[in-house]
């Protein structure tokens, strides 16, 4: 008996420890994330005028740009607290040695100037190779905007954008990007927007129905599809012009219809209905024309998402065998393949290379049963999981930034849930709303 | 219990002599003259009170009759002091308890009468038609995760079902509902399983298809906000909607 039992702790420390270091080891992005950081250094800018607006816009733009090369996780980020004493604002005043050498130890160094004059916001900002004395700008950028505390934050991402995609292994960064969800703040479930850092959050819709749920915006960003209570109807898909700035016609099919989804092209959606019975994965030209039903199963079928690499294959949750779980079938309903084994599996969403689905997962599930609703990420091709979110209340609607960097999802119990976002390895995260009730997050391009 | 029941029939014969004896010889003790008995007591004063009849409709009277015996100070609540019998109309507004009091030397007697006065008779309007679907047709309800129709909603069903069919031209809306703890979307699913299973039972007994509806609310609209089993059995669903 005794033997029996040390044995068996002998097999759990195996088979943790094997777990452990397999969870570790096996996730690559191929973003970037996971690999050796560039050691960045982040100089203060400067001011470069005596115009009284500069010290507000210069501490927006400071935070701002920070905030970006912070969160891109592509960099290690010298604490401002080791910089040298004297700060450039010009190339001619890099003093190499000072940053190249401990404690600032840094790689790259950006630096530039801001002021403003008339009503122009001028900002000049530098990157350089602090190692490479002789020619040490790896970039160099001017721009001219408003003199706004918006264009301040614009000019900031535009050029953190830069940094991120020169040193980041030439993927673009999401600083321009932002988040479409839906918020209670105005009484009502609306469709709202916000900067990807959550700044400038906005109200797109003003419909005032029982609710409006499950934004997704269009791989252009040019439309937002999404589903609502129109009056005296059930839930239907509904669509927002981003471009023209109010709501487009699309067809009402009659039953439940909801959970839109765009192909990566832009030229079809898939989404859940019930027009003809149970609820069902359909596809549809964006228009909604010509709605053809993909998935047939007892049990409903919802939230489907679209593999983004080859908009070939369609990944969904299904309540067929009883509690949901995700599975994946090819567009047009062949090579069903179940990827969860057990528990309760939700809101998947496909990162942008293709190779990864993130979703919210009970895994251990039922009254009493140990263990959170936590975000999780699975390889496609192995169905290895790694698990992001731990101990931290209910985790749902992961949505996979462009870059394929970030996930952006819904933390919190109902009516208190808010958006958070972090890194993909699951580092980093913080919340970027805090007003009302913020969820069902969706990452557009911008 | 042993000694009574080893008893025999000659041994009661003995056993009654010897409690004769017993009785006689206490008697025998009493010798001396009793003292003069007390003056009797003050008589406790009695007291009925009743109404007839003791149910009215609204606006009639009622004939309230007491009578009290031994009292000098009788009263009524809500009337006052009275006769020590008599009786007097009333004709109260609601329902009411008469409570008499009857004060002598002898004491204190209360009486009561009820009045009951009948509800509004029923007015000859109709129920609309609304009201009467809501009282004839009832909600059924779903286990956790589940739009399968438990063996106790079968009969539910049946009875909306037999109420549904004497009215074939009204039309009606199933909204599906679930509790807050499912995912939003699946929840959306979910509810939409539960109104077509419940639509489905209907049709199986006989209600017509074209006449039903389907709508799921997900738990985007609760019946109870409340985070309990019992607010969440309230919330997992299938409500009626006359819609005509």
């Amino acid at each position: 008996m005794k033997r029996l039992r040390s044995a068996l702790i002998l097999v759990a420390v195996l088979v943790s420890s094997y777990a452990a270091s397999a969870q570790n080891d096996w996730i690559r992005t191929g973003t970037g994330l996971g690999q050796e950081k560039v050691r960045l250094g982040v100089a203060d800018f400067k001011s470069s005028g005596a115009d009284p607006r500069n010290e507000a816009l210069l501490k927006t733009f400071n935070d701002t740009l920070w905030n970006d090369l912070d969160n891109a996780g592509i960099f290690d980020m010298a604490s401002k607290s080791f910089y040298p004493l004297v700060q450039p604002s010009q190339p001619g005043e890099v003093k190499f040695d000072a940053w190249a050498n401990p404690p600032a130890n840094v790689a790259m160094l950006a630096f530039g100037n801001l002021g403003v004059v008339g009503s122009d916001l001028s900002v000049q900002g530098w990157l350089d190779d602090v190692k490479n004395t002789q020619s040490p700008i790896v970039l160099g950028k001017q721009y001219k905007e408003e003199a706004t505390d918006a264009k301040a934050r614009l000019i900031a991402h535009k050029f953190a954008n830069e940094i991120i995609f020169r040193l980041g292994g030439g993927v673009n960064g999401i600083t321009e990007s932002k988040l479409y969800y839906i918020s209670n703040r105005s009484g009502r479930k609306e469709v709202w927007a916000m900067d990807y850092d959550g700044a400038d959050q906005n109200q797109i819709t003003h419909l005032g129905a029982l609710a409006s749920l499950s934004p997704r915006i269009s791989p252009d960003a040019s439309r937002i599809a999404f589903s609502s209570y129109p009056k005296g109807s059930g839930l239907e898909i509904m669509m927002y012009s981003n471009e023209l700035g109010r709501m487009v016609n699309f067809p009402r099919f009659g039953g439940t219809n909801a959970t839109p989804a765009w192909a990566p092209d832009g030229t079809k959606l898939a989404f859940a209905s019930s027009m003809r019975g149970a609820m069902e994965i359909y596809v549809a030209d964006a228009s909604g024309a010509g709605p053809k039903r993909v998935s047939s199963a007892r049990g409903p079928d919802v939230s489907p998402v679209w593999n983004p690499k080859t908009g070939a294959q369609i990944a969904f949750v299904s309540g067929r065998s009883g509690l949901p779980q995700i599975y994946i079938m090819d567009a047009d309903g062949t090579n069903l393949q179940r990827m969860t084994d057990q528990g309760y599996a939700v809101s998947p969403s496909w990162s942008p290379n293709g190779q990864f689905l993130a979703f919210a997962w009970r895994r251990n599930y039922g009254p009493g049963a140990p263990g959170g609703w936590d975000i999780y990420v699975m390889d496609v091709a192995t169905k290895q999981f790694i698990q992001l979110t731990h101990d931290a209340g209910n985790n749902d609607f992961p949505t996979w930034s462009p870059d394929g960097r970030h996930i952006a999802f819904q933390r919190g119990g109902n009516g208190r849930e808010q958006i958070w976002t972090m890194l993909a390895d699951g580092s980093k995260a913080h919340a970027i709303s805090n007003t009302g009730a913020n969820s069902q997050p969706s990452w557009g391009i911008k | 219990m042993e000694a009574c029941v080893t008893l025999s029939k000659k041994n009661y014969g003995l056993l009654f002599v010897l409690a004769a004896l017993l009785i006689v010889g206490g008697c025998k003790k009493k010798e001396t003259a009793p003292p003069p008995p007390p003056p009797p007591p003050p008589a406790a004063p009695t007291a009925s009170l009743s109404a007839n009849p003791d149910s009215v409709p609204p606006g009639q009277a009622t004939t309230l009759t007491w009578r009290t015996e031994n009292a000098n100070d009788v009263s009524i609540e809500g009337i006052g002091k009275v006769d020590p019998s008599g009786s007097q109309s009333v004709t109260p507004q609601a329902s009411t308890t008469y409570r008499l009091t009857a004060k002598g030397p002898g004491g204190t007697q209360d009486a009561t009468a009820r009045v009951t006065v009948e509800a509004a008779p029923v007015q000859a309007v109709s129920q609309t038609d609304e009201e009467m679907f809501a009282a004839n047709v009832k909600d059924i309800f779903f286990d956790y995760d589940s739009y399968a129709i438990r063996a106790d909603a079968q009969q539910q069903i049946a009875a909306d079902a037999a109420f549904l069919k004497q009215h074939p031209n009204w039309r009606f809306t199933i909204e599906g509902h679930c509790d807050e703890r499912g995912s939003t979307e699946y929840n959306l699913a979910l509810g939409d399983s539960r109104a077509n299973a419940t639509r489905d039972a209907l049709v199986q007994n006989g209600v017509p298809a074209g006449n039903i509806k389907t709508i799921s609310y997900g738990k985007e609209k609760p019946f109870c906000n409340e985070s309990n089993e019992a607010c969440w059995q309230q919330n997992r669903r299938a409500h009626f909607v006359l819609t005509k």
